[in-house]
């Protein structure tokens, strides 16, 4: 009785998660610009539309260049910041590390009004390097705590046993930090990059003139006659998301086999 | 100066001394260890050999060449660690050749030289093995050839056996032994365990509390402990107080209820003085049961095969006296104490 129960309990569960996000794919293959059932037939016109549409391009081209840049910067200061805090004696190392994390808790909203003011005072125009800027403060903390993690994970003994094997502190890095950190770059790569390709309120507040992805979206929700376009954006990124995420999950699993301890 | 002179060392991580104006002279080519409870020191002067902490004051030289300021990497110095810290992901041999890029050996001599070590170290036939399917005792010898193959004038080895069980570690000991004499490098053991220092090493450093109480051969540590704590830390050992009567060739004292005894006045430390009050000293081993001596009393026995281990009660004592030896007929016993076998030493 029970079991049965928890078993419906579950099933609902997992319809409320994924029932809205099938929606996306089905009805972006719907030959009708109107979101209802029946369904009035099979068509990919909505993706040859897309595929056609130059300002979504352009929007996307945004994005891309946004979260690759804000991607390969947060986990490059997410692997210094990890690294001093893990291995050096340091005083205040948990002040840092509350300071470097508190963005998390500030809302996006209060984050994004703050910069525009900020960056008017300082007279820095809006522009995407002025996004990269924002989400950089949103997307470090996640590089942060994920790297930390992983090197917590491997014995510090190891980077010593480099240097006592006659190889200085670049050797070490590139010959045995990097490749036992790779799991934890590139999982903070994926993260930030995700996280700064669908953010929305600070992109919307210090990108200027030049729509992101998200921005663009919500431009074009005015429209109804675009909204299946927009669901079959939607279905694409969904896909490109998924792959993505398998694709960092086989690379991780392609480079270490067991959880790595050095003992 | 010594192959390894450390000079009046000292270190502390901001609070008090953990190392504490240590000096050390180690020849060329000896077996040495340093040996002391946990907490002492140990690994922290072995890490200022090895160039990963640096001496507060006091100077490290190696082969006549000062190290205070010379990286780890660039030291002749190489590290078996505790943890061994054998690279994940490499396999056995990368984890050997590890060392060896800066030699810019062709791939052949490469291969050789580390198929050499492996043999040296008996893993022939293991170099394509995963980092992480290696036995304890396997980790530890990759562990050792990945330091031996970079040719170091110096071996440190932080308590290398510590993590492998009895067995294991016993083999390990006779290996260790047998390769430091084949390469004859200088090796540098720290270890907590008494029974490996001495059974290893040509000498032993007993520290404790970051200081050096003595340095000596493994036989003249067991037999002429140079203090009360030394004694105390390499083996057991029966104390009784006694004061000095006179010294001449032999030396008298009156050691209470053991009554007057007369010993080789060479078997007190240096410094004692008549008048001193010290205390004799005698191994287990070393007291005997006879028809005559010392009147006691059983109180424990413990079968240890070969001989057996007795806790025997004196009148007038309240600690009983350990005696290891064979078997008495019964309870009531008389113990002697050979003079020859007592060491006079400091309160
Ligand atoms: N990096 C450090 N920072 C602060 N204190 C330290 C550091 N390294 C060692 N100590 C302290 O120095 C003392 C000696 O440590 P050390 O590791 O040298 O002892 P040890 O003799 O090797 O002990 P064990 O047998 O347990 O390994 C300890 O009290 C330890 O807490
Ligand atoms: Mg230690």
């Amino acid at each position: 009785m029970k079991n049965k129960t928890l078993t419906l309990y579950a099933l609902a569960y997992l319809a409320f998660l994924y029932v809205p996000v099938l929606v996306l794919p089905i009805f972006s293959f719907n030959d009708s610009q109107f979101i209802a059932f029946p369904l009035s037939g099979f068509t990919t016109r909505w993706y040859a539309g897309l595929a056609a549409d130059s300002a979504m391009q352009h929007a996307l081209i945004n994005s891309l260049k946004v979260g690759l840049t804000t991607a390969l910067l947060s986990t490059l200061l997410g692997l210094m910041a990890a690294k001093a805090v893990t291995r050096y004696r340091m005083r205040g190392t948990g002040a840092i590390m509350a300071f470097i994390s508190l963005p998390l808790f500030i809302p996006d909203i209060v984050l994004g009004i703050s910069l525009v003011l900020l960056l008017g005072t300082v007279g820095l125009p809006l522009s995407l390097a002025a996004v990269v800027l924002g989400h950089l403060l949103v997307c470090v903390p996640f590089s942060l705590t994920v790297l930390v993690a992983r090197f917590e994970g491997f014995d510090k003994n190891l980077e010593e046993a480099s240097a006592d094997l006659g190889e200085g502190s670049w050797m070490t890095f590139w010959r045995v930090t990097f490749p036992l950190m790779l799991p934890g770059i590139i999982a903070s790569l994926l993260l930030t990059f995700i996280t700064s390709f669908d953010e929305f309120l600070v992109a919307y507040f210090l990108s200027g003139t030049e729509a992101t992805l998200p921005i663009y979206i919500w431009g074009q929700l005015r429209f109804p006659e675009r909204l299946p376009m927009v669901l079959a954006l939607g279905a694409t990124i969904l896909t490109v998301s998924v792959a993505l995420v398998v694709l960092a999950e086989y690379v991780r699993n392609l480079g270490v086999k067991k959880p790595m301890v050095g003992a | 100066m010594s192959f390894l002179a450390i000079t009046n060392v000292n270190k502390s991580f901001g609070g008090p001394a953990v190392v504490n104006d240590v000096s050390l002279d180690v020849p060329r080519g000896e077996f040495f260890a340093l040996l002391g409870p946990s907490g002492c020191g140990k690994t922290t002067l072995l890490r200022m050999i090895a160039g990963f902490e640096t001496p507060d004051s006091g100077t490290i030289a190696i082969d006549g060449e000062v190290m205070n300021a010379v990286p780890p990497n660039l030291r002749p110095t190489n590290m078996v660690f505790q943890s061994y810290a054998i690279f994940p992901h490499l396999n056995v041999f990368d984890n050997i050749a590890y060392g060896l890029r800066k030699l810019k050996l062709p791939k052949n001599a490469l291969r050789a030289k580390v198929e050499t070590m492996l043999a040296t170290v008996r893993l022939e036939g293991l170099g394509g093995r995963a980092a992480d399917q290696l036995s304890g005792g396997q980790r530890q010898r990759v562990a050792l050839a990945r330091a031996l193959v970079r040719e170091p004038k110096i071996l440190l080895l932080d308590e290398p056996l510590g993590a492998l069980d009895k067995r294991l570690r016993e083999v390990m000991q006779l290996e260790l032994r047998a390769i430091q004499r084949k390469i004859g490098i200088t090796f540098v053991l720290v270890t907590h365990d008494q029974e490996e220092a001495l059974s290893l090493s040509d000498r032993v450093a007993v520290m404790e509390g970051g200081k050096i109480l003595q340095v000596a051969t493994p036989r003249t540590l067991y037999e002429r402990p140079a203090s009360r704590a030394v004694a105390d830390f390499i083996g057991e050992m029966n104390f009784f107080h006694a004061t000095v009567r006179e010294i001449g060739e032999t030396a008298t004292v009156n050691a209470g209820v053991l009554g007057i005894l007369s010993l080789p006045a060479a078997n007190l430390a240096p410094g004692i003085k008549v008048g001193d009050h010290i205390l004799l000293a005698i191994r287990p081993e070393h007291v005997g049961f006879a028809a005559s001596g010392v009147a006691g009393e059983i109180a424990t026995s413990t079968f240890l095969g070969e001989r057996s281990h007795f806790h025997v009660r004196l009148p007038g004592r309240s600690e009983p006296v350990a005696v290891s030896g064979h078997a008495p007929p019964s309870g009531a016993v008389h113990v002697v104490f050979p003079p020859e076998k007592l060491i006079g030493l400091p309160v």
